[in-house]
């Protein structure tokens, strides 16, 4: 039986990917991913996991190497956050569109200037429309989870696509929480061993990451995108698999004490938690709050949104990212966009909030939630507030 | 780039642009245009240097049998260069016939 064990989030990630069998690591190192890749190596270099470690010049590199380990029908892993990641985001197109199933994590981090270790989403945002599923953890376990969640989901020949797993740094990915480490003989029959629908290989030549021509550019955009959309399906496959081995649920969308609620709070990662803390002190207050966290991100699950939002009046959408110059932040956006075309929809206050790691705590998120109940009475037209941004 | 021999539609393209065939860029004609001028080679000057072979942008010439070099029309653009190149002026570059 598996117990439970307090561990360092990245420590108990870089564990996962040993767990996955994984067979090459391509990194380069960053704040606040180190402790993940660190760990890895050290795995390696001990004999503890069989797989090739390329310590790379940069994270260009590091993701292309990746997609060349994948390419060969390896089992490949990276890990990044911020800049890093940045570096990456011609390369993740390229992951995509030619359908190479990589698995990376990112400890999410502001994005310079000014320079900032600190965590927000303002890194892993910009990569919204790069063609990969994405994933958000909210705690320790979920990491872990989710780790082997995106090895199955990324490499279904149904999917064929990369998977980021985000889990915010610092908060997350540096905090001792209790996890419960999956045994080998369970992850092993969870997650088989890759069989790529096509790779580089001498003696079946093809070639990959061609040329296309006006003639057929589009026809691959909507391959990708087909698959990615069809990644939803995929997932739900994988989470009831997942349950049935190891009884832990996953769902696109998760609620918590919605049950009555005219308020909800939505977030993604592992603000949620403090969230969950808000929506108890209010609710023992007598308020109507509750709250639902996004963990798909990509493909964005409309219908289990839609589901978990019915009766609600009002939404307090938590953004940690800005879309400069636009309407406030990419969770708001999605979700009023999404709602557009519903005729009975809730007022959506948005927030933009704990950029470059300004603290969130249970009273931010409660002034949030009552804030969003103030404005949709007062029928407020409003874009988005900036929480906890100094005046004077 | 690989050879387009029909407008497939999108689920039938190869995944992510795939070329499952190798060799097949061999298949693709370049020369179905041309600038309106084509080479000639005058034999009696020419000395089998390879000047042109060598210089061609397009991989247009190869050795014949007898030692000269044939362009072959499928590749050359009329781009001059070997006439340009070669040294002893032996290559004349005509108007294309109507």
């Amino acid at each position: 039986m598996p117990t439970r064990k307090g561990m360092e989030v990245s420590i108990a990630v870089s564990e996962a990917v040993k767990l996955a069998n994984v067979d090459v690591i391509s990194a380069y190192p960053i704040t606040p991913q180190t402790h993940i890749v660190e760990h890895l190596s050290e795995l390696v270099a001990d004999g503890d996991l069989k797989a090739a470690f390329v310590p790379v010049e940069s994270e260009h590199s590091a993701l292309s190497a990746a997609i060349g380990a994948a390419a060969v029908g390896a089992r490949a892993y990276t890990a990044t956050s911020s800049q890093g990641l940045a570096l990456m985001h011609e390369l993740m197109f390229i992951a995509s569109s030619i359908r190479m199933p990589l698995v990376m994590t990112v400890t999410n981090r502001a994005i310079s200037a000014p320079i900032n270790i600190w965590n927000d989403l303002s890194d892993i945002m910009p990569q919204r429309d790069c063609g990969w599923v994405q994933l958000f953890a909210i705690n320790g376990q979920e990491a872990v989870d989710l780790t082997l969640h995106a090895f199955r989901i990324a490499e279904d020949p149904r999917v064929l696509l990369p998977v980021v797993v985000n889990l915010d740094g610092f908060i997350l990915s540096h905090v001792i929480e209790p996890v419960e480490m999956p045994d080998q003989a369970t992850v092993d029959r969870f997650l088989p061993v890759f069989k790529p629908v096509l790779r580089l290989d001498p003696d079946q030549p093809v070639s990959l990451g061609n040329f296309g021509s006006p003639d057929v550019f589009i026809e691959v955009k909507k391959q990708v995108e087909e698959a990615l959309i069809g990644s939803e399906k995929v997932a739900a496959e994988v989470w009831k698999d997942f349950e049935s081995l190891f009884g832990r649920t996953y769902k696109p969308v998760e609620s918590y004490k919605t049950k009555g609620a005219e308020t909800l709070l939505v977030t993604m990662g592992s603000i949620t938690e403090t969230a969950m803390t808000a929506v108890d002190a209010m609710r023992e207050k007598g308020q109507k709050v509750g709250l639902i966290h996004i963990r798909l991100w990509r493909p964005f699950p409309f219908k289990e949104f839609f589901q978990a939002i019915r009766g609600a009046k009002v939404l307090a959408v938590v953004d940690r990212a800005l879309v400069t110059g636009g309407v406030g932040g990419p969770v708001g956006l999605e979700i009023k966009s999404a709602l557009f075309e519903k005729k009975e929809r809730p007022y959506v206050a948005e927030f933009v909030a704990g950029l470059g790691g300004r603290d969130l705590t249970v009273e931010v998120f409660a002034e949030m939630a009552s804030k969003a109940g103030r404005y949709a009475k007062a029928g407020k037209e409003m874009h988005y507030e900036m929480i906890g941004v100094r005046e004077k | 780039m690989a050879k387009i021999d029909a407008l497939h539609p999108w689920k039938e393209v190869p995944i992510g642009c795939a070329i499952l065939e190798a060799g097949n860029s061999r298949q693709l004609k370049t020369g179905d245009w041309r600038s309106k001028i084509r080479p000639v080679t005058d034999k009696e000057k020419c000395i089998k240097c390879g000047m042109c072979w060598i210089f061609c942008p397009d991989m247009a010439y190869s050795q014949n049998t007898d030692g000269y070099f044939d362009w072959n029309t499928y590749y050359c653009k009329g781009c001059g260069i070997c006439a340009r190149e070669c040294p002893k002026k032996a290559i004349q570059m005509i108007a294309e016939e109507e």
